[in-house]
């Protein structure tokens, strides 16, 4: 069984230790960076991170990216959402393909 | 181009061979990218839609705390989030597509039956309506990070099985082939020039005899 984690500000996180799972507050991307790398040993399956903090820790969170678990998935905060999602999906779809075929009449 | 092999019978015959060995590996190459393709799309797909609903609906759902932490004590309502008993977890099963193991997560929420974690007293509805906003959306944000997950790994499998068929295609295959006209043509050379000696010897050969 493994467990979900959830780094980002405090506000953003704190909702979701309601629903049971593992928050790491964190107030800046130093401090983030060290518990991803602290808890993505441990058994999480899932680390979600908010995308005001991943947006400085893309490289930190591409070290993980060829692993089977965990998944680290941006989500918006408390301050909207940058965008960061779909900026992965589509270096995804330029790294498979070769080419951008989704978003390229954007 | 590079052609390093002397030009015999022998070396013809084996480099016929791995040309034929090549093509059949580019062939079964390009299938296997084929396929790898068709999920690749489908789950891009899924994705697509997935995101933006899950981002839609966080972005809707989280204000709810804020509002929550305006109309009741800072103190209070870090209590009341704290104090949950519940303990998510998930439940990870690997599914195969095209030989990679891709996880297939589900969500398991503990034995807690009520999905709110605090006693109604003093906290604000805004807060429950907060948490059952969350709730609702957490299934699809576990499924998201299972499709966002597979993705990352079939692009990585993606992209090395296009490089190989590549390789196969404008190189290794050229290559060989060039390889194996440069013997042929280099055999074919020495048979003529055998032939007019041939011809040459038989001449003098004749003439001595006349």
């Amino acid at each position: 069984m493994y467990k979900i984690g959830v780094i980002g500000d405090r506000d953003s996180v704190l909702g979701f230790k309601a629903v049971g799972l593992d928050v790491f507050p964190c107030h800046d991307k130093d401090e983030a960076k060290e518990a991803l790398h602290r808890i993505a040993k441990e058994d999480y399956a899932i680390i979600y991170i908010t995308e005001g903090l991943c947006k400085d820790m893309i490289e930190d969170i591409e070290k993980y990216k060829d692993e089977r678990v965990p998944a680290i998935i941006p989500i918006p905060g408390m301050d909207g959402s940058y965008g960061i999602g779909l900026t992965n999906l589509k270096k995804s779809v330029e790294r498979a393909v070769g080419a951008d075929i989704l978003f390229g009449d954007e | 181009m590079e052609i390093r092999v002397s030009a015999t019978r022998m070396q013809l015959l084996a480099t016929r061979k791995r040309l034929v060995m090549a093509e059949r590996g580019h062939k079964l190459l390009k299938d296997k990218l084929d396929e790898l393709m068709k999920h690749f799309l489908e789950l891009i797909r899924t994705e697509h839609g997935l995101r933006e609903e899950v981002e839609d609906a966080l972005v809707h759902a989280l204000p709810g705390f804020l509002e929550a932490r305006a109309t009741m004590s800072n103190e209070l309502m870090e209590a009341a989030l704290l104090v949950s008993r519940a303990q998510s977890k998930i439940d990870a099963a690997s599914r195969n597509i095209m030989n990679i193991k891709v996880p297939e997560l589900t969500w398991v929420i503990g034995e807690v039956q009520d999905v709110y974690p605090y006693g109604f007293y003093r906290t604000s509805a805004a807060l429950d309506d907060a948490v059952e906003g969350l709730t609702m959306i957490m299934p699809k944000l576990v499924k998201l990070a299972e499709v966002e997950k597979s993705i990352e790994l079939l692009a990585s499998e993606l992209e090395r099985t296009r490089r190989r068929v590549n390789a196969l295609e404008y190189v290794v295959i050229p290559n060989l082939k060039e390889t194996v006209r440069y013997v042929v043509m280099k055999l074919d050379e020495a048979e003529r020039g055998n032939l007019t000696r041939l011809m040459k010897v038989k001449e003098i050969v004749k003439e001595k005899r006349a």
